[in-house]
């Protein structure tokens, strides 16, 4: 028997959408493992209504911690709040999220605790009343299976991959109280992006073009096929064009990039580099558009178009429009 | 600035993996091994640090087999002015490589401590943060830029959505997004020089891992892939099928 600690993401005092996720698939292995669920939240005001909802996706227990001091993340603060949590608790597991915040802290947690952690998890089993997770490694080219030999057993969940299933429980709010930590990291403060839109790792679909689209400008095609499929819709992009200087970073798919694994994920004159396909291959359905039928990225794709994107991009926007219009 | 830039050798991003016959773990036949990518960008931001300030020193340190000593040429090629290897057969946990690299630096000068954000091969990204952890140092991920200023950093991050802003004096740990830096090419200069820079090897124990690899397998296939048709007459069966074959629309 083993409860097990969630760490809820907040920002701005919201829930992010990667906290239902980690708390409904904590849930799913503590009644495997006969133990409660307890979510950890620390963030600004607000926090405490908002942690609330996490009842929801099957939390026993919510303990809170939140002051204005704690708006933004700070790695040394939460490292320490997350040990106090521990020390009362006794977790046989820690979820965290693998996302920026939830990579940064867990290894520091690992480290404080001196137990191991399993980074961007797809899949938790309980054998013998322990986790065993695997996890794509070598940017998704090979999947490794591991079992931990010391408890807490310490795992960040690759975003949109757990179901954030309901699984209401009592969901008891309790204050977490404030651990007084030295900072030695300053966080001055978050600079939203321009154009609010989900991160590459996080949106449900997914629209990535390469070289095909021939020049940067010829982008507002893909943002037009964004708009028709929604705001859960974002862009991608392949390597190339990052590098090319065409595209943000932030927005590179890929091994040397963003590995992801929305629900749908649109490749748009993305003939399939190696690390490109590794990089997508947890996305569930592919969907490739490219005038050479040889390319790579049809090998992998559910569904390919051979073809111009030029011609077959807005035809196609034009009917997701219609279909989704119709829907009402 | 004092700048030690812990670095990998990892299979290179565009080669193929394939699971050696124990299971156990990759067969690197046949497999080009590089500097990993991300550490080639901190590698790059610490000899701009260097050359900015006038004066100081790079190290390159990697925990691995023999092997990895041309990993460190390559780093020395590039500009690192001495290398070190600590011998051992590295780890799938990242607390026993983060314990290695903490152990050795700590009896070292040095302003920053520098990493790539991952290796791309075990793709932990936990490293950079334990050893902050267990150093007591101050630390930033995902950097995507950096300033340093009267031993001050301040370092921008990339998250969901945007960029966290954090500061610290130094000593510090930073790791290392790819938008850092461009990192150089080794002039043939370089690569001369290289041979003749410092390169320390000392035999190091790791301590026993407290996570276990059972198996590493091919990724699960893929459903068949179909072509749906050619050009934009293909549009309406690809809408209906992703409506009511895939039901994702």
């Amino acid at each position: 028997m083993a409860d097990i600690l969630a760490f809820a993401e907040t920002r701005d005092g919201a829930l992010r959408p990667v906290a239902g996720e980690v708390v409904a698939a904590a849930r799913s292995i503590a009644d495997q493992m006969q133990g409660q669920v307890l979510a950890l939240v620390i963030g600004g005001p607000g926090s405490t209504e908002a942690a609330s909802d996490l009842a929801r996706y099957g939390a026993d227990r919510i303990l809170v911690a939140e002051d204005e001091s704690l708006s933004l993340y700070n790695p040394d603060v939460a490292v320490e709040m997350v040990a106090s949590a521990v020390a009362g608790a006794t977790p046989g597991a820690i979820l965290f999220p693998a996302s920026a915040q939830g990579k940064d802290l867990a290894a520091r947690v690992a480290a404080r605790l001196d137990v191991a952690l399993a980074s961007e998890v797809t899949e938790i089993e309980v054998e013998n009343g322990q986790p065993v997770v695997t996890r794509p490694m070598y940017g998704g080219k090979a999947y490794g299976r591991f079992r931990f030999l010391e408890s807490p057993a310490l795992i960040s969940l690759r975003p949109n991959v757990f179901p954030a299933s309901e699984n209401p429980r009592a969901g008891t709010v309790e204050a977490l109280a404030s651990v007084a930590v030295e900072r030695k990291t300053r966080v001055l403060g978050l600079e939203k992006a321009e154009r609010e839109t989900l991160d590459v790792r996080e949106a449900p679909v997914v629209v990535a073009g390469g070289r095909g689209l021939q020049d940067p400008d010829n982008w507002k095609l893909l943002e037009d096929l964004v708009d028709a499929l929604g705001e859960e819709a974002t862009l991608g992009a392949s390597r190339a064009v990052v590098d090319a200087g065409w595209r943000p970073h932030s927005e590179q798919v890929g091994q040397t990039g963003k590995v992801v694994s929305p629900g749908l994920y649109f490749a748009v004159g993305i003939s399939g580099a190696i690390q490109h396909l590794a990089g997508i291959r947890t996305a569930g359905v592919i969907v490739a558009v490219n005038k050479d039928a040889e390319a790579p990225i049809f090998g992998v794709a559910n569904y390919g178009v051979v073809g111009d994107l030029f011609e077959v991009l807005p035809r196609l926007t034009e009917e997701i429009r219609a279909v989704r219009g119709s829907d009402g | 600035m004092r700048t030690i830039v812990c670095i990998k050798r990892v299979p290179d991003s565009e080669a193929r993996v394939r699971v050696s016959a124990d299971g156990r773990g990759i067969d690197p036949s046949g497999t080009k091994f590089v500097l990993n990518p991300y550490d080639e960008i901190a590698l790059e931001a610490a000899l701009q640090l260097k050359e900015e300030a006038g004066d100081g020193t790079v190290t390159a340190i990697t925990v691995g087999s023999d092997d990895a000593k041309e990993t460190l040429r390559s780093a020395l090629a590039m500009g690192a002015d001495d290398g070190v290897l600590l011998r051992s057969e590295g780890s799938v946990d990242g607390l026993t490589v983060a314990r290695a690299l903490a152990d050795e630096v700590s009896g070292r000068q040095y302003d920053l401590l520098l990493f790539g954000k991952q290796a791309i091969d075990d793709d932990n990204m936990q490293v950079p943060a334990m050893v902050a952890q267990m150093l007591g140092l101050p630390c930033a991920t995902v950097v995507v830029d950096l300033e340093i200023h009267d031993g001050v950093a301040t370092a921008k991050r990339e998250v969901e959505g945007g960029h966290e802003i954090v500061e610290f004096d130094l000593p510090g740990v930073v790791a290392a997004q790819k938008g850092l830096k461009e990192p150089r090419y080794p002039s043939l200069k370089g690569i001369m020089a290289a041979k003749r820079k410092p390169l320390e090897e000392k035999d190091i124990e790791l301590r026993a891992p407290k996570i276990e690899l059972l198996e590493l397998t091919m990724p699960p296939a893929r459903p068949e892939p179909q072509i749906v048709g050619e050009g934009p007459e293909a549009v309406p069966e690809l809408v209906r099928r992703l409506r009511e074959e895939a039901k994702v629309l």
